[in-house]
């Protein structure tokens, strides 16, 4: 890995870095590079890409990505820290994303995430449950105001979420 | 139709008519009804003759500012001598706004369509197609769709046989509602921080990667097919109030209304037709209280006001407030107003940009002192102290977030201050513990 990958200006533990970007999913960035007329364009798709190999983006995927794209550490992780859908620690094996924006918050959407708290034995929002099965987040307008709450489990996006049918939702993710 | 309702006769079917119809997202079924006609008809004509089509209709961008499309469409160079580049917004992320995603959810061939025609009517070759990273299921539609496109020689180097190259790009946001602005949106897929940019230069002067560029909203690119098809006049026609407000639109209805969902009606309207024939009206046992129009970002509406206007760019502005993306946030006699013009303030707070300091600090102080207030430890002088905030929020940055955040502050003092007033002389429980 390059030298920058430690990053945060702190010795950081001496963890070897396994590779992301090799075999198909390096043949799938490569294929995004004839898509944008500059490498930079590729970060948020590297990023998705990341995540979607490792569940989240660390340090050294950080320092990874920097490299195939020729940029700096620093760089990407400015870019990281910006959108709230990239994770920059592990989470639970499922993430929960529960809208309380207006709409949703006058149709009870705090019940909702309060059921889910419970249900998932979370204890507070951002917390993984002590089984490692669940983290659960507030997150801010999904764009399905009329079918409150919306949540999103994982890829999955489920409407018209109410306190009494979050038991029966979260048994389908074990 | 008034997705997921079946249509009402009082609206004016044209983008939603297939929308629950599974069929109509292939490309099979959807050139069986009528899909892609436009734009062959498009690769026979100019430009410039595409272009004042879509000026004659009438159209208006759908996304929340309402400005001539082909107008814009116009602004870019006559001569391509670097690339030009079209990208399409469906990023919606406005508060009370859901309709772009029944669009590519059912109909993404419409939008396919739409986009295409614009990209050779700017001389564009390449369209990027800005999802945000939370739209999962309208991405995988999208994506098929695209792929599908392709195959048929739709989309490529020799867009159905016509020797012009038309390729689209799904770009995928994650989790900024600043990159729905459009200058933040074409940083964001450069690969940056989604920070808007200061204008001028304007987009078709130098957009997307410095190159003459135009943003369009998914709503507005969805209309166009059906504007070739049946052409400018047949559009124009489509107008109950002023005539500078064209054509149909679509409305996400959401809140404390007995049908939400969306809704698809002539300009001009009346509001309360959409309010109580349309949504079925308030809950039983309720009324109204507030209508939010245009998606959270501006001025909210009393009952009264919204009763009496026309819903159109002009008749929403005449009763005070603004149609913006027509995303309608109803709340009824129940609704805490002090509470709920918080969670919008903290919305907003939580996603500026922060790089310019009226709306960073502004966004965040505004959203304490209503907490205060809320906590029971307001003060008379709050009142004034939010006003002056949002007078500096207003007009003075780089893109209008805080201008966004300041309209339901300020109007929701002005029309329901007796809220406030409540809290602060004690006469109501705090509805959280102050800091």
């Amino acid at each position: 890995m390059n030298a920058h990958s430690t990053g945060g200006g702190h010795a950081a533990p001496a963890i070897a870095h396994e590779p992301v970007f090799v075999g198909e999913t390096r043949a799938k960035l490569e294929r995004l590079f004839a898509l944008y007329p500059t490498k930079q364009a590729c970060l948020l798709p590297a990023l998705w890409m990341v995540q979607e190999v490792r569940g989240w983006i660390s340090e050294s995927a950080i320092g990874e990505v920097a490299e195939v794209l020729d940029l700096t550490p620093a760089y990407v992780k400015g870019v990281v820290t910006f959108y709230t859908m990239y994770h920059t620690h592990p989470v639970g094996r499922h993430f929960v994303q529960v809208c309380t924006t207006s709409p949703c918050n006058i149709c009870g959407a705090e019940d909702v995430v309060k059921a889910l708290l419970k249900a998932t034995n979370c204890g507070e929002l951002g917390a993984t449950s002590p089984d490692g099965r669940f983290t659960v987040i507030e997150v801010e307008c999904l764009g399905a105001c009329g079918f409150a709450t919306p949540i999103l489990v994982d890829d999955d996006f489920i409407e018209s979420v109410t306190p009494d049918k979050v038991a029966g939702i979260l048994q389908r993710y074990p | 139709m008034g997705y997921p309702h079946p249509s009402h006769p009082k609206e004016t079917v044209v983008l939603s008519q297939y929308f629950g119809d599974a069929e109509a997202r292939t490309y099979d079924g959807w050139t069986k009804r009528g899909g892609y006609e436009a734009f062959r008809k498009a690769l026979g004509m100019t430009r410039e003759a595409i272009v004042e089509e879509v000026k004659a209709s009438g159209l208006r961008g759908r996304g929340g500012a309402g400005f001539p499309t082909g107008l814009k469409w116009s602004f870019m160079p006559k001569e391509v001598v670097k690339p030009h580049y079209l990208v399409c917004n469906a990023d919606e992320s406005e508060p009370g706004t859901f309709k772009d995603r029944e669009i590519m959810r059912w109909t993404p061939h419409a939008l396919i369509e739409g986009c295409a025609i614009a990209a050779h009517a700017i001389g564009a070759e390449r369209c990027y197609i800005y999802i945000r990273g939370e739209f999962t299921e309208p991405w995988a539609v999208m994506s098929a769709a695209v792929e599908e496109a392709y195959a048929r020689g739709a989309l490529g180097p020799n867009a159905f046989g016509s020797g012009k190259r038309v390729d689209m790009v799904l770009h995928r946001g994650a989790g900024a509602y600043i990159c729905g602005e459009e200058t933040a949106m074409m940083n964001s897929i450069e690969g940056k921080r989604g920070n808007p940019r200061i204008k001028p230069p304007f987009p078709a002067v130098a957009g997307l990667f410095g190159m003459p560029t135009t943003i369009n909203n998914v709503e507005t690119l969805s209309a166009v097919p059906h504007i070739l098809n049946r052409g400018a006049a047949w559009y124009k026609a489509l107008c109950l109030g002023n005539p500078k407000s064209t054509g149909t639109k679509l409305i996400s209805i959401c809140g404390h209304i007995q049908r939400p969902g969306n809704y698809e009606v002539t300009m001009g309207t009346p509001l309360k037709e959409i309010l109580y024939d349309m949504a079925g009206g308030p809950r039983p046992g309720r009324t109204f209280k507030a209508i939010i129009p245009g998606g959270s970002s501006v001025p909210i509406m009393t009952r009264e006001e919204a009763e009496a206007a026309l819903f159109d760019y002009e008749g929403i502005v005449e009763k005070g407030s603004m149609l913006g993306s027509a995303g309608l946030i109803v709340m009824d006699d129940t609704t805490d107003m002090v509470y709920q013009i918080w969670r919008l303030a903290r919305f907003y707070a939580h996603e500026s940009c922060a790089q310019c300091t009226q709306c960073r600090e502004g966004t965040a102080w505004t959203t304490k002192i209503l907490e205060r207030i809320l906590g029971g430890k307001g003060k008379q002088e709050d009142f004034q102290l939010l006003l002056d905030l949002s007078d500096n929020m207003t007009g003075k940055t780089i893109c209008v977030l805080s201008d966004s955040c300041a309209a339901p502050v300020v109007s929701g003092i002005q029309k329901f201050r007796s809220e406030f007033e409540a809290y602060i002389a004690g006469a109501r429980e705090p509805a959280m513990v102050a800091v």
